[in-house]
């Protein structure tokens, strides 16, 4: 069966945000950007009416001012932001668990299990773009299709508040008249070796031939022909295994794919170190391990568990995220990627209570050897001194 | 234009929902609220803001009293 894969963009995300705040400046020209009083200004975002008036994001303030006499400009608010997106994500995940965000304004979904539920690909579109539009007071649009690029091609194509579906059927129409720059990863680099190809189009790059087109540009000219033909069939990552502020963690991809569960323990515990780290700077124990995987047919996992108690331990929690994979996978196919990762945090002072089941003696004697080897690092460099099992881990990073 | 701020007197339900049940206005009159028709979330594109919206009856009149998602404040929308 086709995949039904989503792509949300919201329109003009910061100025938006600050439109919906300032009914006032309803039907002005209006852009976030830095400070005007600070010289280095510069334009962050812009609503339709400055956008028509030439404003373009990234120019300095004074110069938007020039072109746009009228121009209103707020300070950027990323907190604002944060939480309007943040509402956003609610909404795409009551309709599946399959969201990847993108930045803080896109985001793919997949919605291929959802349609008994909630209607097909673009029902749902246009449900969430209703949602998005009455709860929050901004618009998106959406692409709908069965691979993530052209998803995303769907959601640029009309703007704002709309729908685009891209089908097997009218993709010459839409996909193949498009500049080939429009087309993810095509920077402006790859694009002038497409030109000099005589490679204009998205349509030219699917015609192109595919060998030719790897023999120039090695293995992403390969992979850009799949895009140009909505073969992509990179998946959309569950939201769960996505690293949000809310959680510190890493995933490696070591150049050996990985076969078995004792190269993955002394991957866990480099990762785990950096982790704990970064937790004690923050003042902070876990509450939750969580892990995420890909095998070698680049299918993403990932499955969490909660600790006895919260800790800051890096043997504990990188043992914790070892057990856990055991348990989860048989490494029936090897593994491309892997990952640990730490959340539900406790602030340490507010957490005094003592577990029954911990050896309470061992774990004073660790944390201490942890901070002095912290201490070392920082004062003669990182990975000064490192367990011993981390340093297996050398040949895999 | 601002947002019109009010003070509300509210039951907090054992279930966790909030019924407001008075409004206060800013020269200490109190409004009744007779019935609260509909809960949502919602924008508010005449003042300004998202979250909790109550179509509120008052003196028979509709009335959309909102809770302000991140400061929880209470505004009446502007007519
Ligand atoms: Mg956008």
């Amino acid at each position: 069966m086709d995949r039904v894969i989503l792509h949300c963009d919201l329109n003009a995300f910061y100025a938006s945000c600050e439109a919906l705040y300032h009914p006032e400046y309803k039907g002005l020209p209006l852009a976030v950007g830095g400070d005007p009083a600070q010289r280095q200004g510069i334009i962050l975002a812009k609503n339709q009416l400055a956008k028509e008036a030439g404003v373009q994001t990234g120019e300095a303030i004074w110069q938007a001012k020039k072109k746009c006499p009228g121009l209103i400009v707020v300070l950027p608010d990323y907190e604002k932001y944060h939480m309007f997106s943040h509402r956003v994500r609610q909404i795409f995940l009551e309709y599946t668990d399959l969201v990847e965000p993108f930045g803080l304004d896109e985001a793919w979904l997949d919605v291929t299990g959802s349609q008994k539920l909630f209607g097909d690909g673009k029902t749902i579109a246009d449900t969430i773009r209703k949602r998005i539009r009455d709860e929050l007071g901004i618009t998106a649009s959406v692409g709908v299709s069965d691979n993530k690029i052209f998803a995303k091609l769907g959601s640029d194509y009309k703007k704002p508040d709309a729908t685009t579906c891209i089908t097997k059927q009218n993709k010459k129409q839409i996909v193949d008249p498009l500049p080939v720059s429009d087309l993810l990863n095509v920077g402006r680099a790859t694009a002038v070796t497409l030109h000099g190809m005589g490679i204009r189009t998205i349509g030219d790059l699917s015609n192109a031939d595919r060998t030719i087109l790897s023999k120039r540009l090695g293995k992403a000219g390969d992979m850009l022909w799949t895009y140009a033909n909505g073969l992509d069939p990179s998946e959309v990552r569950p939201y769960d295994y996505h690293e949000d502020n809310k959680s510190f963690g890493h995933t490696v991809t070591p150049p050996k794919d990985l076969t078995d569960i004792h190269q993955i323990r002394p991957i866990f515990y480099i990762l785990t170190q950096d982790i704990c780290c970064q937790m004690r700077a923050q003042n902070v124990l876990c509450r939750k391990v969580a892990i995420v995987y890909r095998d070698s047919k680049l299918r993403w996992q990932s499955r969490q568990c909660g600790l006895d108690r919260p800790s800051e331990n890096v043997k504990e929690i990188a043992e914790k995220g070892i057990g856990l994979l055991g348990k989860s996978y048989d490494f029936a196919l090897p593994l491309r990627s892997v990952g640990i990762r730490t959340m539900d945090f406790v602030k340490k002072e507010e957490h005094l209570q003592m577990s029954l089941f911990v050896d309470e003696v061992n774990k004073e004697k660790d944390h201490i050897i942890e901070c002095t080897m912290e201490t070392i690092n920082n004062r003669f460099g990182k990975d000064c001194i490192v367990r011993c099992i981390a340093l297996e881990g050398k040949d895999y990073e | 234009m601002s947002k019109n701020y009010v003070g509300v007197l509210a039951l907090y339900e054992p279930n966790g929902d909030i019924r407001p049940l008075e409004i206060i206005w800013k020269d200490g009159y109190r409004y009744p609220i007779d019935t609260v028709k509909q809960v949502c979330s919602a924008a508010s594109l005449k003042s300004g803001g998202i979250g909790t919206r109550f179509t509120c009856v008052i003196r028979g009149q509709l009335r959309y009293l909102y809770l302000e998602e991140k400061q929880q404040r209470w505004f009446v929308e502007r007519l």
